[in-house]
C-alpha cells in the first residue's frame, strides 16, 4: 500500500482506536455537537440503557432549529418546541454537557457557534446528529452528520464505527471572477457532480480560488457538500484558518498554539496521493447560481434559462425535472432573470455568518427592499448579531425593508414559526430547496447572500454584477 | 432492534429517484421527543394525492421498499428510518442509497439492499404492474426470489451488518467491550484539542 496519504486519510488514521479485518475502523471523535431535534431519543435511550455520556467535556449543545427567531422574552407560541427546548436542557443538564441556552448571547446555529468559539479546529474528527456537520471541513477537520442511534453511540463511547469512504478531489482550475462567491463555486460543483455524485465519498476541495476565499466562503463549500451526496468535504488549512482560529476562546494559547501549528501545517494531502476520482471546474466560467428545482443540482447561471426537461436524457433525472417544474410552477425555457419573488431568507449554517451580512448590506446600502417583498435577515448566533449592530449593519438592512430577527435555523427548515405559505416563492440563502422544505407548498431558490440582497430590490432575480 | 432473516412480501414501488429526508419525514413531525408512532407521518405531502402509492390497498402491507437512485437523501433526521419502519418497511431496494440514510438503516435493522439501475428497473415494471410483484429475500443466502416470475438475483451485503442484521445486535454493546482499545487512545490523545470543560 502507497505511505502517500490524503488529507482525510491521514485524520482518519490518527483517530483509529480499533482496526480489524471484517469490522469498520473505530474512530475516536474528539467534538461532539449537539442541538434540541436529533438528541432527545438518543439521551432516553442511554437513560433505559442505564449508560452514561462518557466525555461531556467533548460536547457541546445549543437550541437552534425550533426557537422563534422574534422577540424571546415572549412566550413560545409552539408547545412542542417548548417541550423539546425543555428536554434538552434536562440532558444537558442530567448529563454534565455545556449549554447555549436561548438567552445566552453565544446561542446560535450548531455550524456557526462552534467555528466562532475556536472548538472547531484542523485535523480534528467532529460529528452531529445533523447532515451540515460538513461545514466544519473548512478548517481542515473530518466532519460528518449522523443519525439518533450513532449520536446516542458516540454520547456513550466518545467513538463511532465507520466503514473507510472513498476519496474525491474536486479541483477549481484557475481563479473565479469578481462577485462570485463560495456559494455560487458550490453550486457549480453540485450543478457539475449531481445530487448523488458524492456518494461514498469524502471531498477535497483544492485550487487557488478555494484558497483565495476567506473561512466564511470555505464554510459555505464545505457546508453544502453533503448536498453533492458526499459523507464530509474538507479543505488543507493554511494561513488563512490559522489566523481564523487564533485567539477565539477555545483555541490553543501559548506553547500550545505553537504545537498547534507544528501539527496543523503537516495537514495536506501528500504529493502524488492517490484519489479514487477526480472532478475539475473551470473558475473563469462560474457565474452567480439559481437553483429552479426542487434539489441543488437543479440550477442555472444566472445568464441562463428554465431547462427543457425532453432534452434530458437520463429518463430518472427527466422524471424529477419535469416533477420540479410542476412543483416550482415554472416553465422550460424561462429566463432565470424573469423569476418574480414574494420572499428573501438571509439566514442558515450555508451563510449567516458576519461575511455573508456584509455582502448583503453592501448591496442593500442606499436601496429598498421592492414593494412586492417581504424580507428577513438571521444570523447565525447571538455574537454575530451583536458584531454586525456594533458595525451597523443592522440599521442597513432595516432600512432597505429587511426585519432583523434573533439567531436560529428559522427559515432554512422552516421548524420554528419562519414558514413560507403555500404558492410562495423565495429566494433563499440556504441549502436545500427540496419540496415543502422552507413550508407546505413553498419554493424554494438557492442563491448567494448578494444575489438574495439583489433579488429583494429588484423583485425577481438579476446579476449582482450588475447592480 | 429486530433481527432480520427472511422477508417475503408485495414490493411497495416508489418509482422516483433522490427522494429526500424531508419527503419521508417532514419538518413538522420531528418536534416530538419520542422513538416511536412516526408511521402515520411518513410520506405526508405525498400521501395527500389519493393516487400516491402508499394510499393503495395492494401494498398495504408490504415491507420490501423500492425505489430509485440516491433514496434517502439530504437531511440525517433518523425520523425518516422510524417512519419506515412503523409502517412496516423492513426491507429496501435501489440503485443506490443516500450514506447517511444508510447508515441510519443499518443502526434501525431495516436492510438497504443495492442492486443495479437495470434490474431496479425490471423489478419496478413487475411491481407497477397490476397484481404486484411478491418476493421472498434471504438475508443468510443473500437471495432474492420469485419463481413465477423467473427471478434470482443474488445481492451483496457487508458482512460486519449482515452478521448485526442477522442477530439483532446493538453495536453500542459491542463498542463498549472495545474499553481497553478506546482508554489506551484517550490517554496517548494530544492534548492540544479543545475540552468544552471551561465554558459556563
Amino acid at each position: 500500500m502507497s505511505t502517500k496519504k490524503t488529507l482525510a486519510q491521514k485524520i482518519w488514521d490518527n483517530h483509529t482506536v480499533h482496526k480489524e479485518n471484517g469490522i469498520p475502523d473505530l474512530l475516536f471523535i474528539d467534538l461532539h455537537l449537539i442541538h434540541e431535534v436529533t438528541s432527545p431519543q438518543a439521551f432516553e435511550s442511554l437513560r433505559i440503557n442505564n449508560r452514561k455520556v462518557r466525555r461531556p467535556d467533548l460536547s457541546i449543545a445549543t437550541i437552534d432549529h425550533n426557537v422563534p427567531t422574534t422577540d424571546r422574552t415572549l412566550p413560545n407560541p409552539d408547545p412542542l418546541s417548548i417541550k423539546q427546548i425543555d428536554a434538552l436542557r434536562e440532558n444537558a443538564k442530567d448529563f454534565n454537557i455545556p449549554l447555549f441556552d436561548i438567552f445566552d448571547p453565544r446561542q446560535g446555529i450548531v455550524h456557526v457557534i462552534s467555528p466562532e468559539q475556536g472548538l472547531t479546529q484542523p485535523g480534528m474528527t467532529i460529528v452531529c446528529g445533523d447532515s451540515h456537520t460538513s461545514t466544519h471541513g473548512a478548517f481542515g477537520s473530518l466532519a460528518f452528520g449522523i443519525g439518533t442511534s450513532e449520536v446516542e453511540h458516540v454520547l456513550a463511547t466518545q467513538t463511532l464505527p465507520a466503514p473507510i469512504p472513498k476519496m474525491m478531489q474536486v479541483h477549481i482550475k484557475g481563479r473565479v471572477n469578481k462577485g462570485i462567491t463560495g456559494k455560487d463555486i458550490v453550486l457549480a460543483i453540485i450543478n457539475k457532480i449531481g445530487v448523488d455524485g458524492g456518494i461514498g465519498h469524502i471531498i477535497e476541495f483544492t485550487g487557488e480560488a478555494i484558497r483565495n476565499l476567506s473561512m466564511e466562503g470555505r464554510m459555505t463549500i464545505c457546508n453544502m457538500t453533503i448536498e453533492a451526496g458526499a459523507r464530509a468535504g474538507l479543505i488543507a488549512p493554511d494561513k488563512t484558518t490559522f489566523d481564523y482560529v487564533k485567539n477565539r476562546p477555545l483555541a490553543p494559547k501559548g506553547e500550545k498554539w505553537d504545537e498547534a501549528i507544528e501539527y496543523w501545517e503537516t495537514l495536506y494531502s501528500d504529493p502524488d496521493c492517490e484519489f479514487d476520482s477526480y472532478v475539475e471546474l473551470d473558475g473563469q466560467e462560474i457565474e452567480p447560481f439559481v437553483t429552479w428545482g426542487t434539489n441543488p443540482a437543479q440550477s442555472s447561471p444566472i445568464s441562463g434559462s428554465i431547462p427543457d426537461p425532453s432534452s434530458i436524457e437520463d429518463p430518472a433525472a427527466k422524471e424529477t425535472a419535469e416533477r420540479a417544474l410542476s412543483y416550482m410552477d415554472l416553465e422550460a425555457g424561462t429566463k432565470i432573470s424573469k423569476i418574480e419573488l414574494d420572499k428573501i431568507f438571509v439566514g442558515s449554517c450555508t451563510n449567516s455568518r458576519i461575511e455573508d451580512l456584509r455582502a448583503a448590506s453592501e448591496i442593500l446600502k442606499g436601496n429598498k427592499v421592492a414593494k412586492t417583498i417581504q424580507a428577513i435577515v438571521v444570523p447565525g448566533s447571538g455574537l454575530i448579531k451583536k458584531q454586525a449592530e456594533e458595525e451597523g449593519l443592522d440599521k442597513i438592512f432595516i432600512e432597505a425593508g429587511f426585519e432583523w430577527r434573533e439567531a436560529g435555523c428559522s427559515m432554512c427548515l422552516g421548524m420554528n414559526p419562519d414558514i413560507l405559505k403555500p404558492g410562495e416563492r423565495c429566494a433563499s440563502t440556504s441549502n436545500r430547496n427540496f419540496e415543502g422544505r422552507q413550508g407546505q407548498g413553498g419554493r424554494t431558490h438557492l442563491v448567494s447572500p448578494e444575489m438574495a440582497a439583489a433579488a429583494a430590490i429588484a423583485g425577481h432575480f438579476t446579476d449582482v454584477r450588475n447592480i | 432492534m429486530k433481527s432480520i432473516n427472511t422477508i417475503q412480501s408485495i414490493v411497495l414501488p416508489l418509482n422516483r429517484a433522490d427522494v429526500d429526508t424531508d419527503q419521508i419525514m417532514p419538518k413538522q413531525y420531528l418536534k416530538r421527543i419520542e422513538r416511536s408512532g412516526y408511521g402515520p407521518f411518513t410520506f405526508d405531502e405525498w400521501r395527500k394525492d389519493p393516487k400516491f402509492v402508499l394510499n393503495n390497498p395492494l401494498f398495504q402491507k408490504a415491507e420490501i421498499l423500492l425505489a430509485q437512485r440516491n433514496f434517502g437523501s439530504g437531511s440525517s433526521r433518523e425520523h425518516a428510518v422510524w417512519g419506515l419502519e412503523d409502517i412496516g418497511v423492513r426491507v429496501v431496494i435501489a440503485p443506490s442509497f443516500a450514506d447517511i440514510f444508510n447508515s441510519n438503516c443499518g443502526k434501525v435493522g431495516i436492510l438497504c439492499i443495492q442492486l443495479e439501475q437495470e434490474i431496479v428497473n425490471e423489478l419496478m415494471s413487475l411491481a407497477e404492474s397490476d397484481t404486484g410483484l411478491e418476493l421472498s429475500i434471504n438475508l443468510e443466502k443473500q437471495t432474492i426470489l420469485n419463481e413465477n416470475n423467473n427471478i434470482k438475483i443474488n445481492f451483496t451485503i457487508d458482512n460486519f451488518l449482515k452478521h448485526r442484521l442477522q442477530n439483532g445486535l446493538d453495536e453500542i454493546g459491542m463498542t463498549m467491550q472495545k474499553e481497553d482499545s478506546i482508554k489506551a487512545f484517550e490517554e496517548t490523545r494530544s492534548k492540544i484539542y479543545p475540552s468544552t470543560k471551561s465554558i459556563i
